[in-house]
């Protein structure tokens, strides 16, 4: 490469092979590993850093809610009904027509609401990679019979069978409501990790892994996985948000989290039923679903970046 | 290109046992507009720590009939019709799949064309050559792991091998990733090492290095290296025997010398007449006239009969599919004309090179 430029820049110490090479490679040597690497592209990224410290307060308040709400989620004061955002009795959320504090309520919302989500992206992350990298790899009946489920499981009406598998398994439970969840969210993970297997199979390094030796369990999770992890990470703070959305319209229906339990969407939907005058039954508790939903987005986006050992360019 | 010294002598009087022995080999692939037999009756034997040069065209069946040997190919569509491989007393195309993974990566290793794309982009060089290692040896130590991975890559002439180690294949050069890969070739000791194009995807001062890579490698392990190219440049400078195929047969194979100074069949005589040369004054290169044939309705009788001045419309030519026979003399040599005789040494069509 450019041997007379390395020792003319540097002629005192020319013959060092480490010089030659730093000019050759053109980077500097500086040895730093992978999550090195993602943390300091994730820290430039100043919109999910900011997101993130967002959901890790959120995160914190659903986690310590217990300790944070200045009431009980269930806790009535007759006294102060449909009472508006005021600083009296830190009623910051104002109260509903039963006299519950809707600060804390919608602290216990983010606490039920949160877990839900988490439980439902992680676990239809597992079966959607699972799915589609067993499709993506072996291809052939294997991808048929696995993808016909997923079809199936896409055509299904969402909703009807939601509501009937609450009704069977019996709703009301963040669990049960987070396993209903989960087994309709992971289609969609399938089909994204089966897209990329099926281009990735055809690379050489996998041919070359495979001539290496290595297992097809080798091979799918350490050689093709890694490099799908941008679009699942993505695709699961996706369903973070959608799963808080989809539980906001069940509990809405009735069939989801039950009073007096808090959940985001019932606390929207309970506040819905109250008409605008209540303006803040809706508002604060849509404001959290919002922001959540966001931040979560935002630092997906971050990730992936952060992932991509390829990426140069880091947006702000 | 003058003839370098090697660490073993080219192939001398006593024939030692194959190590790799490919016999009647023949590989077809189904595609849409046809059956496809990318690889016809092939056959050639690689002794203990030989170098062994397979030459051709593109699409000629060298590489196809390498890596059906190492259960590469994808199948379907993909399909060995016939032959056998034997390898320490094993024929690999009968051998499970379990078992040849075994022998993948371990005794007979392979470097590829590309090392960009044959090296994981998200992994780091050291994770990819200890992979390598801890594939065949998954008990040993991550410790000692590291630093067979890091005395690898020094073996291969990669500077500063410590730091090296924890990069990924986008901050190396491309000598250093075709480095890289021999290195991972050669993690295991291997006593078959088939290199695919290797210098192919690389710039040709990078080339010679990566020659003298390979050079010390084969002292380092004493394999016995298979070196698929088109460039002949290449097979001069490191192989001692070359097996020529054209049209997915071998059409001639003998010891690198003989190749070069006298080829017993026209095809191989017209790669050396096209080759570009510093020793000699010619104007225009002579090129082969006409296009590879279709491996899909190959020319009837030998496959190379419409493009060959040796021919001459000969009846047999047109009919009958030539054998590859011996032609008496040097060691070995043979030839799969019907004509090759009348290749004699006056019509040598190179002179003083090798």
């Amino acid at each position: 490469m450019s041997e007379s430029r390395s020792s003319a820049a540097s002629p005192a110490d020319s013959g060092s092979p480490d010089v030659a090479l730093a000019y050759e490679s053109g980077v500097e040597v500086k040895a730093r590993s992978q999550w090195a690497y993602v943390r300091m592209r994730f820290l430039r990224h100043r919109l999910a850093v900011a997101s993130l410290i967002v959901l890790v307060l959120i995160g914190l308040v659903g986690v310590f809610a217990p300790q944070l709400a200045p009431y009980g989620y269930d806790e009535q004061n007759l006294d102060i009904l449909i009472q508006g955002p005021t600083l009296e009795g830190w009623h910051l959320f104002g109260t509903d027509h039963l006299g519950r504090d809707y600060l804390s309520r919608v602290i216990f919302g983010i606490r039920t609401s949160l877990w839900v989500a988490i439980f439902v992206a992680l676990l239809s992350t597992a079966i959607g990679t699972t799915v589609g990298a067993l499709a993506g790899y072996y291809g052939g009946h294997v991808d048929n019979v696995l993808m016909r489920l997923t079809d199936l499981i896409l055509t299904l009406p969402g909703l009807a069978v939601l509501l009937t598998a609450s009704v069977y398994l019996g709703s009301g439970e963040p669990l049960k409501i987070g396993l209903i969840l989960a087994c309709l969210f992971w289609t969609a993970i399938a089909r994204i990790v089966r897209g990329l297997f099926l281009s990735l199979r055809e690379r050489e390094f996998v041919e070359a892994a495979r001539a290496a030796g290595a297992s097809d369990l080798r091979i799918i999770v350490r050689h093709m996985l890694p490099n799908c992890l941008g679009p699942i990470i993505v695709n699961t703070t996706l369903v973070v948000a959608a799963a808080i959305l989809v539980e906001a319209a069940l509990s809405f229906l009735g069939f989801g989290i039950q009073p007096p339990s808090a959940a985001l969407g019932k606390l929207v939907a309970d506040g819905q039923a109250e008409g605008f005058e209540l303006w803040w039954l809706v508002t604060f508790p849509g404001l959290v679903i919002v922001l959540i939903a966001l931040c979560v987005n935002f630092v997906g986006d971050g990730l992936r970046d952060a992932f991509d050992p390829t990426q140069r360019r880091v947006r702000a | 290109m003058a003839s370098a010294t090697h660490s073993i002598p080219r192939s001398a009087g006593s024939v030692p046992e194959p190590v790799l022995s490919i016999r009647d080999l023949t590989v077809e692939f189904d595609t849409e507009d046809g059956v496809v037999r990318a690889v016809t009756g092939v056959g050639y034997d690689l002794h203990p720590g030989e170098v062994l040069g397979v030459v051709g065209e593109s699409g000629c069946g060298k590489s196809v009939s390498m890596l059906s040997v190492l259960g590469l190919i994808p199948m379907p569509p993909g399909r060995i019709v016939s032959g056998e491989a034997v390898f320490r007393g094993e024929d690999l195309l009968k051998l499970p799949e379990s078992r040849l993974r075994r022998i993948r990566g371990g005794p007979m290793a392979m470097i590829f064309q590309d090392p960009l794309t044959s090296l994981n982009p998200v992994l780091t060089i050291g994770d990819q050559i200890s992979e390598a290692i801890d594939v065949h040896h998954p008990g040993s130590s991550d410790a000692a792991t590291r630093k067979r991975a890091v005395e690898l890559l020094r073996l291969v002439g990669v500077p500063s091998a410590e730091q090296r180690y924890t990069q990924y294949p986008h901050e190396l050069s491309g000598g250093m990733r075709q480095r890289a890969m021999i290195a991972m070739a050669i993690a295991n000791d291997p006593t078959v090492l088939v290199a695919d194009e290797p210098t192919t995807a690389l710039d040709v001062t990078i080339q010679a290095q990566i020659i003298e890579v390979l050079k010390a490698a084969q002292r380092e392990t004493h394999a016995a290296i298979v070196l698929i190219t088109h460039d002949l440049g290449l097979i001069a400078e490191l192989a001692d025997r070359v097996v020529v195929m054209y049209a997915g047969r071998v059409v001639e194979i003998g010891d690198v010398f003989s190749i070069f100074d006298s080829p017993r069949h026209p095809y191989t005589a017209g790669l050396l007449r096209s080759l570009a040369r510093l020793d000699a004054d010619v104007d225009r290169l002579e090129p082969i006239a006409g296009q590879p044939p279709s491996l899909i309705a190959p020319p009837p009788g030998c496959a190379f009969h419409p493009r060959c001045a040796l021919s001459q419309s000969r009846a047999a030519c047109r009919t009958d599919v030539p054998e590859l026979r011996a032609l008496g003399s040097e060691g070995g040599h043979r030839s799969a004309c019907h004509f090759a005789e009348e290749l004699t040494a006056a019509a040598q069509p190179v002179r003083g090179s090798s």
